[in-house]
């Protein structure tokens, strides 16, 4: 290559090369350093520790609970939204009066579409306020004043949804729940439309029924979706700091409560970190939600590995 | 049974047309019960996302004791003062810092993130595989992982609660999806025009700006939307960065991070229809985005998971 292509290469990565180092993988690398430390963040002078930070957060009741809530999500947030996900995208794209090929769209079908995905631009600030009002432990919350109005719950002595230790996480659930479906029912959707025609009215010919086609063709063929969907919603799963900061009571800061028991990794490391200031109690934090993460990503693509189906 | 209709004509209801010879009242039947089926799950989950939508907007026009008392009365007060109320609260300012920031760091975003893209995808180098590889790594870790040392290297630089800082941090954050994504579009663009250009004499610069990039649109409008849906709902990064560092230091909270904070202090002060006119006008934008370019949204998320 001649020099000038050199210049024009360096001059081109220079800015967006300098940034990315800056603020992303120094920081990145700096928290593996300031985890061996018991650096408070105000002074400049830390001493360092080893591994005591890990020894400690296994040690501490809060954070070992919230790795539990974490696990909880990442088994139930992921399933609940695929399956709903795959229903609607199912009865959208066959759910229509029968014709030719067996599968036949539902009438409305691109309205629901862009109906249900519409949670997914909303901020999560916007879906916690939002949820803090339908939730509102009194008649004046809708789910309350609905369950009210149905004689499903007392008038006199309505749920406390984000307040009772057994429900908090299923009520946090819900809205991510609320908040995805859409999303992966277009994703899902737009891989089922891809799937050639011809492959569906050759097994209506082998005198296949509608769920058979679902499952011995739709399915397989949306395998590949449905694992990054299964990824995707993992890392939702591990992270849920700003619902659950926001709509629960806070345990000095950012939420956790009743009790700790909506607390999860990522609150339990920010109330560390800027409430508590023990900075590199946080980052030992921060690199075991890496460990994690990394963890889950191979064993979700290991466990849900099929062989690739061309077509 | 089969009545003469046109492909593409709807059939009308309870006589479906089937073109495929099949028993008669099997297929038909399945047909039908599914679809009512269908139609019923997929209207009960509309009416899940549009009504409590809508009743938090009808909530703004209802008076605190009507909010507390029960869940469906029906708005009383119909005038649009709430709505002021809530702009001068912090609405107002929250929503200009958002757009301050998001003027700069979303087109800097793409001009960078295309540049190192572009760069990567077309030009062979000693460390281009390595460079690329340590841009999207970046998207695998969660940003947890940096918060502490990023806190302190933008203290150290003198740019916590600055809007310069904030622009510059989510411009470093959304490089891997942006590099990732632009080199997979550069890679298919034609070589031949870039050929050409060179041939005519264009310098390298040059042919990036004039030549290459508008070839690249579609891709540019699909990352620039994830990239600003996904800056206007970031919430960790300014919660963290955007504190005001003393007295004197003016608040310039970006809109999520001021509607969490109106609503710690609507709990002790209690006007709940200002916190939801003011989640209303953080809607509207979101909305009017949305229905206008409602394809490009779908597609460019979708997609962006995709690749």
């Amino acid at each position: 290559m001649r020099k000038g292509q050199y210049r024009f290469v360096a001059g081109f990565l220079f800015v967006p090369v300098a940034l990315y180092l800056i603020f992303v993988i120094w920081p990145y690398i700096q928290t593996f350093g300031y985890s061996l430390t018991d650096w408070k963040g105000q002074s400049q002078t830390f001493g360092f520790v080893g591994l005591d930070n890990y020894r400690k957060l296994f040690q501490d009741d809060v954070f070992v609970k919230a790795i539990w809530h974490n696990i909880l999500f990442l088994v139930f947030i992921p399933v609940v939204t695929i399956l709903l996900a795959l229903f609607f995208a199912f009865m959208l794209n066959a759910g229509g009066r029968g014709r030719a090929g067996g599968v036949q769209g539902v009438a409305g079908a691109k309205f629901y579409k862009i109906l249900y995905f519409f949670p997914q631009v909303l901020s999560l600030a916007i879906l916690a306020v939002l949820f803090n009002a339908v939730y509102r432990s009194d008649g004046g919350g809708l789910l309350n004043g609905f369950l009210i109005k149905l004689g499903l719950v007392d008038a006199d002595r309505p749920v406390e949804w984000l307040n009772e230790p057994n429900m908090v996480l299923w009520a946090l659930l819900l809205v991510v729940v609320w908040h995805g479906v859409g999303f992966y029912l277009v994703l899902f959707s737009a891989a089922m439309q891809s799937i050639p025609r011809d492959i569906y009215e050759a097994a209506l010919i082998d005198g296949a029924s509608r769920n058979q086609s679902f499952f011995r063709i739709t399915l397989p063929l949306l395998w590949d979706s449905v694992q990054t969907a299964w990824v995707y919603l993992g890392i939702v799963a591990m992270d849920m700091f700003v619902l659950v900061s926001s709509m629960t009571q806070n345990m000095g800061a950012y939420g956790g409560g009743p009790d700790h028991h909506s607390d999860v990794m990522s609150t339990v490391m920010m109330r560390n970190f800027l409430y508590y200031g023990k900075s590199g109690y946080a980052c030992a934090m921060g690199v075991v939600m890496l460990l994690l993460t990394l963890v889950l990503s191979v064993v979700t693509l290991r466990a849900t590995r099929r062989e690739r189906i061309e077509f | 049974m089969s009545a003469p209709i046109k492909e593409s004509a709807p059939a009308p209801a309870g006589r479906p047309v089937t073109k495929v010879p099949v028993r008669p009242g099997d297929r038909r039947g399945e047909g039908v019960v599914l679809n009512v089926f269908s139609h019923g799950f997929l209207a009960l989950w509309a009416l899940l996302i549009v009504l409590p939508l809508l009743w938090l907007v009808l909530s703004s026009f209802k008076t605190d004791t009507q909010i507390g008392g029960s869940a469906f009365g029906w708005p009383e007060n119909w005038t649009f003062d709430v709505f002021a109320r809530a702009w001068d609260r912090g609405i107002g300012d929250y929503f200009l810092n958002t757009v301050i920031v998001l003027v700069f760091s979303v087109p800097l975003t793409m001009l960078f993130g295309s540049m190192a893209a572009y760069v990567l995808a077309r030009y062979r180098f000693w460390g281009n595989r390595l460079l690329y590889y340590f841009f999207v790594a970046g998207a695998m870790f969660p940003v947890f992982l940096a918060l502490v040392p990023l806190f302190f290297m933008v203290k150290r630089l003198d740019m916590l609660n600055t809007y310069q800082g904030l622009i510059l941090v989510y411009i470093a954050y959304s490089m891997p999806f942006t590099v990732f994504f632009m080199h997979a579009f550069f890679r298919t663009l034609p070589t031949a025009v870039f050929e050409a250009a060179i041939l005519d004499g264009a310098s390298h610069t040059r042919t990036f700006f004039q030549v290459m990039l508008p070839m690249a649109k579609p891709g540019l409008i699909s990352v620039g939307i994830f990239n600003t849906l996904g800056q206007w709902n970031q919430f960790i990064l300014p919660t963290v960065l955007m504190q005001p560092q003393s007295g004197d230091d003016p608040e310039r909270y970006l809109l999520t991070q001021g509607l969490i904070q109106l609503q710690q202090q609507q709990g002790y002060a209690s006007d709940l229809p200002v916190l939801f006119a003011g989640v209303t006008i953080a809607m509207i934008p979101m909305l009017v985005v949305y229905l206008s370019f409602q394809r490009q949204v779908q597609a460019g998320l979708t997609s962006a998971t995709l690749k």
